[in-house]
């Protein structure tokens, strides 16, 4: 019973990037980023690649960030210089990524055995999910000051504003293209990072591991926003703290359904409704209180 | 000073909802006039204002700000001289960001965002301290959302903002109009304050037939996109409410 709960955990952290990387584009482009689909693969099969070539793990890890933020950078352009939807930009990316994935990874699936990894890199615990749970902790805390920091300069502060209000920034002296394509180079790094920890963590890349991760990060920043409002926070600091804790509430309640013994087939099916409950819940409750 | 020469815009060119917005249209504002500018709906009021802040670009004309041609200059490259007070009130601050962060934001409007961080106490000290001029209480809420406010307290903030950082221009597009009368008075006597103490060239597009005989050193009629009629200083001056009131008509 708590192996799954450990897990959940696990799986929280390793994926919390992704949902920083959904927070930022939410924040830029008032849509969660479709890209993440295919970024998210595109850090794990980076990472599968050059970790079966016996590439260092500290040589891997800049390449995939890098990987994800160049496939921001392609939607980001595509949506600013071509003027497509940013929805479409995205799926566009993530159809493309998903041929570029298969050709990185030679075929649908790479083992990731007997590899030194992130997490056999360093030894704190010996037990080894503690010991991956300690080092996962450390990647993330790093990554929450690092986006704090950002997300409080003055050009972290442009950024948030330009998807709030573009004839606001325009007038403001701030290039929107630019910063639209910068909010999606980092997310995307973000989100290639996530997949270069679940990699190590399950120990394959699969060509499929990406689909429809986009709206567990929905989700997960959908329950960060319910808390924020509840909580009434407006320190961007602990906005993102609330979305790892919005990761952690998300994989909990997947691995709570797994343990009440349903078919892991219907997962992506729970998923989905678990999010359509998180964005409909609020609504209907002021409905409710309206009528 | 802005120069606008043989400046024509003209919406859907050689289509059947061809508009002529503007026709042949120059006209030079010194520095630190206050030029009050009126027209009946669809005259090109707007579109000229677009034209200076570099929303939209003209077919034909240049337009010079301090010497500088800005013709082909896109809009948020002009931010150093030109600062701007919407119509809309919601459309001069980012709603979801705090009083802070937009008057941070509005503080840089002529420099570059840099990564580093900008908000010291310092700097929260400075706004305060500005908002405290309005005397609308707003100096003690600083941390709250930008939407949490009133249209009014919004427009009047965008007016504030554009005096945080260097710049020469400030445009007016009918900032009152969805303002309550106090309000009004507030946002336009500090635009009045800001023009007759500092100097700050200001272009105010109003309906308001007592704003328009009240403020301003200069007043310009635009008709079907065309100048109808420009009156220096003296010349309004003279001018009743009611030889106001037929100028409107």
């Amino acid at each position: 019973m708590s192996q799954f709960y450990l897990t959940a955990l696990q799986l929280s952290l390793c994926l919390g990037p992704m949902a920083m990387g959904i927070f930022i584009t939410m924040k830029v482009f008032n849509i969660p980023d479709i890209t993440t689909d295919g970024s998210y693969t595109l850090g794990a099969t980076v990472t599968a690649i050059l970790l079966t070539q016996h590439w260092p793990v500290m040589l891997t890890l800049p390449v995939c960030v890098l990987a994800g933020a160049l496939a921001g950078v392609c939607t980001g352009l595509i949506h600013t210089k071509l003027k497509i939807d940013a929805l479409l930009a995205g799926i566009l990316v993530m159809t493309g990524l998903y041929s570029i994935n298969l050709i990185i990874l030679g075929r649908s699936n790479v083992p990731l055995i007997n590899i030194p990894t992130v997490f056999s890199y360093l030894s704190f615990f010996s037990n080894d999910i503690y010991n991956e749970l300690f080092i996962s902790c450390i990647i993330i805390f790093i990554l929450v000051v690092v986006l704090n920091y950002i997300l409080k300069t003055d050009f972290g502060i442009a950024m948030r504003a330009t998807g709030n209000n573009p004839a606001m920034t325009k007038a403001l002296g701030i290039n929107n293209d630019r910063m639209k394509i910068t909010g999606l180079a980092i997310a995307n790094s973000f989100t290639a990072l996530s997949g270069f920890l679940v990699a190590q963590y399950q120990n394959f890349s699969d060509i499929n591991m990406g689909i429809g991760i986009v709206i567990t990060g929905l989700g997960t920043v959908l329950i960060a926003d319910a808390l924020r409002i509840w909580f009434n926070v407006s320190k961007i600091g602990t906005q993102l703290l609330l979305v790892l804790v919005g990761s952690l509430i998300f994989q909990l309640v997947l691995a709570f359904t797994l343990s009440l013994g349903i078919d892991p087939n219907l997962l992506k099916l729970v998923t989905a409704l678990f999010v359509l409950g998180i964005v409909a819940l609020p609504r209907m409750s002021s409905q409710l209180k309206r009528g | 000073m802005i120069s606008l020469n043989n400046i024509t815009r003209i919406f859907n060119k050689g289509k059947e909802n061809e508009v002529k917005a503007l026709q042949d249209v120059s006209l030079t504002i010194n520095d630190g006039e206050f030029v009050i500018i009126i027209g009946v709906n669809g005259s090109g009021k707007s579109t000229l204002l677009n034209i200076i802040q570099g929303a939209e670009l003209p077919n034909s004309g240049t337009i010079k700000i301090n010497g500088t041609d800005v013709t082909k200059l896109p809009e948020y490259k002009r931010s150093r001289w030109v600062a701007r007070v919407f119509q809309n009130p919601n459309n001069g601050t980012a709603p979801d960001l705090t009083i802070l962060d937009n008057f941070r934001l509005a503080a840089l409007r002529s420099q570059s965002k840099k990564l580093i961080v900008g908000l010291n106490a310092a700097f929260k000290q400075k706004v305060q301290d500005t908002i405290a001029q309005l005397g609308m209480g707003l100096e003690n809420k600083i941390n709250r959302p930008m939407g949490s406010l009133s249209g009014g307290q919004r427009q009047a903030l965008t007016l504030l903002m554009s005096v945080m950082d260097e710049g020469d221009i400030l445009l007016m597009d009918e900032p009152t109009a969805a303002l309550d009368p106090k309000s009004s008075q507030v946002v336009l006597g500090l635009a009045d304050t800001l023009n007759k103490e500092h100097g700050k060239t200001t272009v105010l597009i109003t309906h308001n037939l007592k704003d328009a005989h009240q403020y301003g050193s200069r007043l310009v009629q635009i008709h079907e996109g065309k100048i109808m009629r420009d009156l220096s200083s003296a010349e309004k001056n003279k001018l009743s409410l009611q030889d106001m009131m037929l100028l409107f008509m």
